[in-house]
């Protein structure tokens, strides 16, 4: 099947898994996996950044901005269908990133991440001051409405979860074509070796901005998404370890599959949620084990179980 | 030989108390394969650092096809059509000698890089295949960098260059680190390729047996100035050379 058929097919099918193991789930484990799904989001901006060997500390910056749209744009203009403050939250963080990813795209290393730490952090100040966007309370948001379907209860659970489904699996398509792509093999060059690429005639620079801006998407998307399905944004949405959790997802996951992502940040929430239940007071420590035990392991993160399994087919 | 495509003039440029290039002044013809030779630290690499916008003269002019190139980046001036390979290899450790040329074809093509279209796609892949194969590398396509011989990395690091259709080729020590009887098939294969693509050619060498054999003229430096320009048996029967450069004076 060719490159052009198979995405969208495989996206398709995807989506209906996800929709029919939806439709068997409790509520709990509903909002569970849409919460993991929109974190999800935010972590596969980080690893579009990380395929060009960058790794941003700050993604919180456009969680927290997409949430706040959703849930301002809600409560001040009364508009609550979710495409529509899907779309406004993309051009929001689109906007912002535009402004300072050229800049971060001339640094490297830790000074990239902790200048995104550092922007996602002025925001998470100017929110808590700020006693017009709820300072540190934060808002309530109201109830997504669906193209003028408006839900109550497990059905709106059930339609928040289908949606963020349908995002999900819609990023992910395009993702994984801009992974496959020229741009994508660029960036992977990058990662590797900015000199030679520079000296074949490319933009580092343009296309670590490019990176960047995708990522700023995707984490206002999972903002949107997260803000609605919590029904309060705050700023802690924007707090560094907010950010540290989608790093920590990113890590898990590693950069060569995108299904990965999603699986881990449902794996990180589970044992979250369950370390929580379980371990009220020591349940970062069970966190910290786990991620220790899946570097030692799988240090390229569990994408890489994929590729391993291919290699091990070939060398067979 | 036709007009002169790439131009120097009295170019500078000191490091703190070390003098790079002083008064550096050559006039580089359409289709010339010259030499640039010289103990360490003569100026060889910086003369071809500064033509490739990696480092900036102090003062003097770069000219490309009459162009002012003096102050551009490397990325404008390899868009010009000015290309490098370097001392040692500059490729992608993670990809494979495939995937380095298909980055290479992605940045050169006629259209910019695409969001859509497969960086692996039949007709690419078929390119890539063909410029590896003109390099006699293809059958390590598959391969890492890690993988290859030292041989073959040079090779492939002068295959990527090469795919942007360069007008002036700046290859920095071609044969060095790699087995002395590979040396001449390398350069034999270089030279092939780069001529019947009508590429003016400039390399830094060491090997004077590689110098005389492929040179038409050379460029002798010696403490960032150029102290011989002339046909290879001249430059290297010159006195000052033979005491500077080559250490042959008896």
């Amino acid at each position: 099947m060719s490159f052009a058929r198979s995405v969208p097919v495989a996206c398709v099918l995807a989506l209906a898994v996800l929709v029919a193991i939806g439709l068997m789930l409790p509520e709990w484990a509903m909002f569970l996996t849409t919460m993991a799904f929109a974190k999800g989001m935010v972590a596969l901006g980080i690893v579009c950044l990380m395929r060009a060997g960058l790794v941003s500390f700050g993604q919180g910056l456009y969680f927290c901005i997409g949430a706040y749209v959703s849930g301002l744009m809600a409560n001040w203009t009364g508009i609550t269908d979710i495409f529509l403050l899907s779309a406004l939250g993309i051009v929001a963080a689109a906007i912002v990133a535009a402004v300072f990813g050229p800049l971060l795209a001339t640094y490297r290393g830790i000074f990239f991440a902790m200048l995104t730490l550092s922007l996602s952090m002025i925001l998470y100040g100017f929110l808590s001051k700020l006693s017009v966007l709820g300072g540190t309370d934060g808002l309530n948001v109201m109830a997504p409405t669906f193209l003028g379907y408006a839900p109550e209860g497990r059905a709106l659970g059930l339609a928040l979860y289908v949606f963020t489904c349908t995002i999900v699996v819609v990023a992910g398509g395009l993702i994984r074509v801009f992974f496959d792509s020229e741009h994508g093999l660029i960036a992977l060059a990058i990662r590797d070796n900015e000199l030679r690429v520079e000296y074949l005639g490319a933009s580092v620079r343009n296309e670590i901005a490019i990176s960047y801006v995708m990522a700023a998407i995707l984490g206002s998307l999972g903002g949107v998404i997260a803000g609605l399905a919590i029904g309060h944004v705050d700023p802690e949405f924007s707090y560094w370890t907010t950010s540290g959790e989608f790093v920590f997802v990113a890590i898990l996951s590693g950069y060569v599959s995108i299904g990965a992502v999603f699986i881990s940040s449902v794996v990180l929430e589970v044992v979250r949620s369950f370390s929580n239940l379980y371990f009220p007071n020591t349940w970062q420590l069970s966190l910290g084990i786990f991620l220790l035990v899946v570097i030692l392991l799988l240090p390229n993160g569990l994408g890489s179980l994929l590729s391993r399994l291919k290699r091990k087919k070939r060398s067979s | 030989m036709s007009a002169d495509v790439l131009v120097t003039e009295t170019v500078n440029k000191t490091f703190g108390a070390i003098t790079a290039a002083q008064d550096v002044t050559v006039a580089v013809p359409q289709g010339a394969v010259w030499s640039l030779i010289g103990a360490n630290g003569a100026g060889k690499t910086t003369f071809v650092n500064m033509v490739t916008g990696y480092v900036k003269p102090d003062s003097g002019r770069i000219l490309f096809e009459g162009s002012d190139i003096t102050m551009l980046s490397p990325r404008q001036i390899t868009r010009l059509g000015i290309r490098r390979s370097f001392q040692i290899p500059q490729l992608c450790a993670e990809l494979s000698v495939l995937e380095n040329m298909l980055v290479s074809l992605s940045i050169n093509d006629t259209e910019p890089p695409s969001f859509w279209q497969k960086a692996r796609s039949a007709s690419d892949v078929e390119r890539a295949m063909g410029i590896l194969e003109q390099f006699k590398i293809a059958d390590t396509y598959d391969r890492l960098m890690g993988e290859l011989s030292a041989g073959v990395r040079k090779l492939l690091d002068i295959a990527m260059a090469i795919s942007g259709a360069p007008r002036v080729m700046l290859l920095d020590e071609p044969t060095s680190g790699v087995a002395a009887e590979e040396k001449f098939p390398i350069m034999d294969l270089v030279m092939e390729v780069l001529s019947a693509a009508d590429v003016t050619i400039l390399f830094v060498e060491h090997d004077m047996d590689i110098v005389t054999r492929y040179s038409q003229r050379v460029l002798a430096f010696y403490d960032g100035q150029i102290v011989a320009n002339d046909a290879p048996d001249e430059v290297l029967a010159d006195e000052v050379v033979q005491r500077y450069v080559t250490g042959t004076a008896k």
